[in-house]
C-alpha cells in the first residue's frame, strides 16, 4: 500500500506492476495518445508520479494526465480520461 | 490476482544474500511460479509487517533468464522504509511477495546485433549488469560499451565483474565525487567525450540504454540526443528510491 | 492472502488508541503529489475566493501576512495508512478569509497552483477547523510539501488539505476533485476509514 514518496518524476516503466493487475497486455510498450495535445508515445516514455495513493501518468509533451492508477482493495482502478486511444502491443513488440 | 501482464503477487524466499558495496547487496528470491525474465526488466517487491502494514517498491534484477528465481541488487537510501530492510536486516528463510517480471521497453535482447551503449548512474548499473551478463552468458557478438558514473570507488558497483575483460565489451568509469588513487582524471560528471566512442557515435545507430536517478537520467540523455542519436533509440529508466 | 515478512516493521511507531482505524503513527512527513512541484515565489502569489455569483476576493502574499494567524497543533492522518501526531502550524483561519463572503453555496473545490483540486464541503472548512497554512514546524512551509501556503483540513484524511492552495471556488454541488475522481471518497473521514468511494 506504500509506494516511495517521490518529487522527481519517473517515468512510465514504474508503473508497469501497477498496470500489469488491470491489462493483460505489456503495457511499457504499448502506444499511448494524448488527447490534450495528441503526442503519441509508448508509455514508457511517459511521465510518472508515483506515491502511496496512486501513480499519475503524464504526456511528456504537454504534461497533461494521461493515466491514474489507484490499487483499490477491490480491484487495480485505471482511469483513462486523458489519454485518447491506448494500443495494445504487437506480440513482435515483446522481449518473452 | 492472477489475470493480467504481471500474473500477480508470488511468494519468495530470500536464499542468499551477498554485499557488494558499503551500501548495496545482493539478494536471491526462490519464487516459485515466477517467469524467467529478460535482461533490463524489474519486480516489485512487496513486504507486510506482522500488524499487516505493506510497503511496496520496484527493484531491476541483475540476473536473468532462469525461471522461479530472482536476483535483485538493492542500494540503501538512508532515510528509506524498505531498502535499509532489504540491505541490512534480510536473511535467507524470510518471506516477501514480488510481482513481474515486469517491463518491456527497458529491455536488451541478445539476439539484437547491436551495437549497444549503456549509461548507468549509480545504481542504475542494475539492469545495465543484467544486460552485460545476458552478452556474457549467450553466443552475442553484439558491441557492447558500458559507462559507469558512480560517486567514488567504495560506491561501484560488482566493478569486478563489471571489469572483466570480454572481447566486444569496453567498460568506461567516471568517478564524480572520488577518483580512485592513480586514476588519470579528476572527478567530474559524465561528458560528450564518455559517451562518444568510436562504434558507439550516432552514426553508428546503437540502441542506448540509459538508467539512473531522474536528475541523472535527464543530464545524460540530454548529451545523448545532443551528440545526434535519434531520441527513440535512446531507452530510459528513471528511478526513485526509499 | 499475504504472507508476514520477519524483522520488517517499516519506520512506524506502535500505534495508540488516538489514531483512526488502519492507520500507523510515522515520525517521518511523506511527500505525495500528482504532478512537478510548483514553484511559486511570494511576489506572484494570489489566493482567490471565488463566489457562485462571480464575486472574487484575493489576497496578495503581504495581504495574507497581515490577517491574524492563528497556531494549529494537530494530528494529520493520509489515506495511505500514516499518521503524524502533534504536528504544529500556523497560518489564517478560514473564519477570518470568509468573513466577507457572501455565499449560499454549499461546498467548496479547493484549486492549487499545478492544476491539482479537492472538494470540501463549506461547513468543514469553518468554525476553526480549516487554515490556509504557510508554516510548518516553526519554518515557512517547503515548496515540497505544499509552499508557499497550503490548506490544512485536519480532520478529514490529509489529500483534502490541498497543497499550494491558489483558490477556493464555491460550488452548490459536491463535484468530484482530483482524487476524488479517481476511486477515493467524496468526503474522507478518517476516523470512519472513507478511504474510497
Amino acid at each position: 500500500m506504500d509506494r516511495p514518496a517521490h518529487d522527481a518524476p519517473l517515468d512510465g516503466n514504474a508503473v508497469a506492476g501497477l498496470l500489469g493487475e488491470a491489462f493483460a497486455f505489456e503495457t511499457t510498450l504499448a502506444l499511448v495518445r494524448c488527447a490534450t495535445c495528441g503526442r503519441t508515445d509508448v508509455v514508457a516514455r511517459a511521465r510518472a508520479h508515483v506515491s502511496a495513493m496512486g501513480a499519475i501518468v503524464r504526456c511528456d509533451g504537454c504534461d497533461a494526465v494521461l493515466l491514474v492508477v489507484v490499487e483499490r482493495p477491490d480491484g487495480t482502478l485505471v482511469s483513462t480520461r486523458g489519454a485518447a486511444w491506448l494500443r495494445a502491443p504487437r506480440p513482435a513488440d515483446r522481449p518473452y | 490476482m492472477t489475470a493480467g501482464a504481471t500474473g500477480g503477487w508470488h511468494v519468495a524466499t530470500v536464499v542468499g544474500a551477498r554485499p557488494l558495496t558499503r551500501s548495496a547487496r545482493e539478494l536471491t528470491l526462490s519464487v516459485p511460479g515466477l517467469e524467467a525474465s529478460s535482461p533490463g526488466q524489474h519486480l516489485d517487491v512487496r513486504l507486510t509487517a506482522p500488524d499487516g502494514y505493506q510497503a511496496t517498491r520496484a527493484y531491476s534484477l541483475a540476473a536473468t533468464g532462469q525461471a522461479e528465481r530472482a536476483d535483485l541488487v538493492v542500494d540503501r537510501v538512508p532515510d528509506g522504509e524498505v531498502s535499509p530492510y532489504l540491505v541490512d536486516v534480510a536473511r535467507p528463510g524470510d518471506l516477501m511477495e514480488v510481482r513481474g517480471p515486469l517491463g518491456g521497453y527497458f529491455v536488451w535482447r541478445p539476439g539484437d546485433p547491436g551495437p549497444v551503449l549503456l549509461v548507468a548512474g549509480g545504481s542504475g548499473v542494475v539492469p545495465l549488469l543484467a544486460m552485460l551478463r545476458a552478452r556474457r552468458a549467450s553466443s552475442s557478438r553484439a558491441p557492447f560499451r558500458l559507462v559507469c558514473s558512480v560517486r567514488g570507488p567504495a560506491d561501484a558497483i560488482g566493478r569486478e565483474e563489471i571489469d572483466e575483460p570480454t572481447p566486444g565489451v569496453e567498460v568506461h568509469w567516471v568517478f564524480s565525487r572520488e577518483s580512485p588513487p592513480g586514476w588519470p582524471t579528476r572527478p567530474r560528471r559524465v561528458a560528450d567525450d564518455d559517451l562518444a566512442a568510436p562504434g558507439f557515435t550516432a552514426a553508428d545507430g546503437p540502441d542506448v540504454f540509459v538508467c539512473g536517478p531522474t536528475g541523472f537520467v535527464e543530464a545524460a540523455a540530454a548529451l545523448l540526443t545532443g551528440l545526434g542519436h535519434a531520441p527513440d533509440r535512446v531507452r530510459t529508466e528513471r528511478f526513485g528510491g526509499a | 492472502m499475504s504472507i508476514v515478512t520477519r524483522g520488517f516493521g517499516g519506520r512506524r511507531d506502535d500505534p495508540g488508541d488516538d489514531v483512526p482505524p488502519g492507520q500507523f503513527v510515522t515520525q517521518d512527513f511523506p511527500v505525495l503529489s500528482t504532478g512537478p512541484t510548483p514553484s511559486v515565489d511570494e511576489a506572484h502569489w494570489q489566493l482567490a475566493v471565488h463566489t457562485e455569483t462571480g464575486a472574487a476576493h484575493r489576497w496578495s502574499w503581504d495581504e495574507l501576512m497581515s490577517l491574524p494567524a492563528e497556531d494549529v497543533t494537530t494530528d494529520i492522518h493520509c489515506v495511505t495508512h500514516w499518521s503524524k501526531l502533534g504536528t504544529t502550524w500556523r497560518g489564517v483561519s478560514l473564519d477570518t478569509l470568509f468573513a466577507d463572503v457572501e455565499t449560499s453555496a454549499d461546498f467548496v473545490m479547493a484549486h492549487s497552483y499545478g492544476g491539482y483540486t479537492t472538494n470540501v464541503p463549506l461547513q468543514d472548512l469553518l468554525d476553526g477547523q480549516s487554515w490556509v497554512a504557510y508554516e510548518f514546524e516553526g519554518e515557512p512551509l517547503e515548496p515540497v510539501h505544499g509552499g508557499p501556503a497550503r490548506l490544512l483540513v485536519p480532520h478529514l484524511y490529509f489529500w483534502k488539505s490541498a497543497k499550494w492552495l491558489r483558490g477556493l471556488v464555491m460550488e452548490d454541488d459536491d463535484q468530484p476533485g482530483f482524487w476524488e475522481s479517481n476511486g477515493y471518497h467524496a468526503y474522507g473521514d478518517p476516523w470512519l476509514e472513507q478511504r474510497y468511494s
